[in-house]
């Protein structure tokens, strides 16, 4: 009864038009290879990966051509079947150059898959957990977090409910509901290895109210052995931030500084645990992801099924964009960082592409002009982690990192610019932040 | 294909905004008064309106001439200034002389808001502060109160309005006596339907309690403004109140009286609302209410004056920052939260 009485959703947040019809009913399509596909070697958090594979080296779609380096690391495979042109650094969305494996893909080859060592679901929690590793699986909503890092529970904590995350909350994007549609199964199967890999006995799959066909198909062909609930929220902003999901769905919030562990959950995005279902059991590993790639900018929208390190220049440039075309950024409006070169490739946690024309983003001399703070109160009634931005912002034009992380909490902030988004002052808080812990990590680590 | 990428622009996420902008919403404030506006000048004809116009416009030059005269460009264009003088208007009795007015103005907005450091600066009600420097250096006048609906009121500018800088002004017009004025020193209460209807005397845009209630309503539903301020004010003023009229009715009025006389609808609804001036927490704003709220029946009861909106927001600004370092809102994952 009480669990009827609940909203299903957290406290706070912000309701952007969602704009996915555009792309919601297009089913996803194999995008063509690039001339050139860029493997970054570090596309997850933590540890880059060791290329085994030298300069001029034949590879084979499918085969890995990085190896984990450490725990905190995962396995790269090769996108196509070709030659590895030169191992060196190649320019990222963080601005930075990381080492990366560049393949030209043969235009003649027919880019079978070569398939490695099958994992199956007898396996031992351990044995699945390494299999995740060496196929290169992160969390594919955006994050990048390595996935088997998150299966491994630190000593003492015990993990009871697993979470799907199908609730794709950032506008434009309908990924994640694309492949709730058309890889069902793939979803169940993935269950049953995170199961198996956490020791989890319940599942719940966590969908918005917006995507009612995908909570529908997921009642509809569950297989009666699984313990698996849908769950459906009210429809918005940041409820697909794995602590929101489990504020909403459990009630229960990750204490400040914790990890989910510490309130025995475990929450895996559904396209990820879409790949685990469909490559584990083949023994391969990521060499394509699902990406949607929409906005106003690009005429040909879809949904497509791209290999990891297409150049962003080519993606676009197979999709139409339009003369007027503005601003080009990874992921959704939200939290998707700004493309600055489109010589920058898709890597496994890109989401989609979304490009803004003029329109949009109000063109060069669009820039809103920035007011005082008014102390309206709209960031504190957005913020998601119940921070008080309007201060937050204030201390960051004066440079006070240490007090901001201090007493204010900075550090809890995830960047979900719901603050940003709302502020009437035209503040850029979410940019300060972002800066910020940047400058805090920096200090504490000096 | 290349030339498409020419102009690709750099900003950070997020890359849209809910549209909401500072000075749309000062704008719509200032709407939300326009009604009471045109009341105050219905019932107190050509006196009110020159007020109206003088107050306004000594703010709005103020802060025009300040900025000018300091080298940074003119901020008028954020609506907050032409807020401060209209509401600055609508609190000075409608007959006083000009010249008053715009000396108030100045000083409100210079002293309170400029001062400060300018908007999202300002730690009182630049109003408020200047009707308070009135209040101290001009007793008199601002305690001259002309009765509302007089005949002629359209046509005849009162004696008073264009007296002569720094002489005293002399008054041709009926006067009268406030509703709060009556009930502390004669023991008379004015009807409810008299105080809902603007139908009694007082300050400019003070009297018409209904007018005043709908700009609020209009305010609230745009979220322009947060409706527990006022809310926790007339909880407060209505609980006290009754109160005190179960415990002697001969001495002390009922709640609806004490909610629609004198200045607090137009104080609770506009000025205790100030933003920059309140707590930032919901639950602050309730203490920020209640705070003023027992300070005004606690002034209208047994202070020297009939009236006490005035101090009792400034004195709550005052205790505003202190609120907000006492009540912030519980981060998430701490508390009673984490467990």
């Amino acid at each position: 009864m009480l669990e009827r009485l609940r909203k299903n959703t957290f406290r706070h947040g912000v309701h952007p038009p969602e704009m996915k019809d555009d792309t919601a009913d297009l089913a996803i399509r194999q995008f063509p290879f690039a001339p050139v596909l860029i493997v970054p070697l570090s596309q997850h958090l933590g540890k880059p990966a060791k290329p085994v594979v030298r300069e001029g080296q034949e590879v084979v779609r499918g085969q890995t051509i990085a190896a984990p380096d450490g725990f905190m690391s995962v396995a790269m495979h090769a996108p196509a079947s070709g030659r590895v042109r030169r191992i060196t650094l190649a320019p990222s969305i963080s601005g930075t150059k990381v080492e990366s494996i560049y393949i030209e893909p043969y235009p003649a080859s027919t880019q079978e898959i070569d398939d490695g060592e099958p994992c199956s679901l007898d396996a031992t929690p351990d044995e699945i957990i390494t299999a995740i590793q060496h196929a290169g699986i992160v969390g594919l909503g955006g994050a990048a977090f390595p996935t088997h890092v998150k299966l491994k529970p630190p000593e003492g904590k015990r993990l009871d409910t697993l979470f799907i995350n199908g609730v794709e909350c950032e506008p434009y994007l309908t990924t994640d509901y694309r492949v709730m549609l058309e890889q069902t199964e793939d979803v169940f199967m993935g269950i049953r290895y995170l199961m198996r890999a956490t020791g989890t006995s319940e599942v719940i799959i966590a969908v918005e109210a917006n995507k009612p066909l995908a909570a529908q198909q997921f009642r509809d062909t569950r297989p009666d052995d699984l313990p698996v609930e849908v769950r459906v929220s009210p429809v918005k902003y940041p409820q697909g931030a794995e602590k929101m999901i489990f504020s909403a769905l459990l009630g229960r919030e990750v204490p400040s500084g914790g990890l989910p562990a510490d309130i025995n959950a475990i929450c895996c995005n559904v396209a990820t645990t879409a790949e685990i279902g469909r490559l584990l059991p083949r023994g391969r590993g990521i060499q394509e992801r699902v990406i949607t790639i929409g906005g106003p900018g690009v005429e040909k929208k879809g949904n497509y099924r791209i290999p990891i390190g297409t150049p962003v220049r080519f993606a676009l440039e197979q999709c139409a964009p339009v003369e007027d075309l503005s601003r080009v950024f990874m992921g959704g409006p939200m939290m998707g960082p700004t493309v600055s070169n489109l010589d920058i490739p898709i890597t496994k946690g890109t989401s989609g592409i979304t490009a803004f024309t003029s329109a949009e983003t109000g063109g060069a001399t669009g820039h809103k002009k920035v007011y005082p703070c008014i102390h309206c109160a709209r960031c504190v009634e957005a913020c998601p982690v119940f921070l008080n931005p309007s201060q937050l912002g204030i201390l960051a034009k004066n440079e006070e990192y240490e007090q901001m992380a201090e007493s204010w909490h900075l550090m809890d902030c995830f960047e979900c610019g719901a603050c940003t988004y709302v502020c009437p002052s035209h503040i850029p808080l979410v940019q300060y932040f972002r800066m910020a812990k940047k400058m805090v990590r920096k200090q504490s680590a000096a | 294909m290349a030339r498409l990428y020419k102009h690709l622009e750099i900003g950070s996420s997020p890359h849209v905004t809910d549209g909401a902008s500072t000075d749309i919403i000062m704008r719509n404030v200032f709407l939300a008064l326009l009604p009471v506006t045109a009341f105050a000048v219905y019932a107190f004809g050509t006196g009110a309106a020159l007020v109206i116009v003088v107050a306004t416009a000594s703010c709005v030059l103020t802060e025009h001439w300040l900025c000018r005269w300091t080298g940074k460009p003119s901020t008028v264009g954020d609506w907050s200034v032409a807020i401060t003088g209209l509401l600055y208007g609508l609190i000075l009795p409608p007959d006083l002389p000009l010249w008053m007015v715009f000396m108030g103005g100045v000083f409100g907005v210079a002293v309170a808001k400029f001062l400060f450091g300018g908007l999202g600066m300002n730690a009182f009600n630049p109003a408020l502060v200047g009707r308070a420097f009135l209040q101290a250096a001009f007793p008199q006048p601002m305690t001259h109160w002309q009765l509302p609906f007089a005949e002629g009121r359209f046509e005849d500018i009162p004696s008073s309005v264009l007296a002569t800088p720094f002489w005293e002004p002399t008054y041709d017009a009926v006067t009268t006596a406030t509703p709060l004025a009556l009930m502390k020193f004669e023991g008379q209460f004015a009807g409810s339907r008299e105080l809902m209807g603007g139908l009694t005397s007082g300050s400019v845009g003070e009297t018409c309690g209904v007018l005043i209630l709908l700009g609020g309503i209009y305010l609230v539903a745009r979220n322009m403004m947060n409706w527990r301020i006022p809310a926790s004010i007339f909880l407060t003023v209505a609980a006290m109140t009754w109160v005190f009229q179960l415990y002697d009715p001969v001495t002390y009025p009922g709640p609806v009286f004490m909610l629609f006389s004198g200045g607090l609808m137009l104080g609770a609804v506009f000025m205790a609302t100030d933003m920059v001036a309140s707590p930032i927490t919901n639950a602050g704003c309730w203490l920020y209410g209640l705070l003023i709220g027992v300070l005004v029946v606690v002034i209208r009861f047994w202070g020297g004056m009939p009236e006490g909106v005035m101090y009792a927001i400034l004195l709550a600004n005052a205790v505003s920052p202190h609120i907000d370092n006492l009540i912030q809102p519980r981060v998430f994952g701490t508390g009673r939260g984490a467990r």
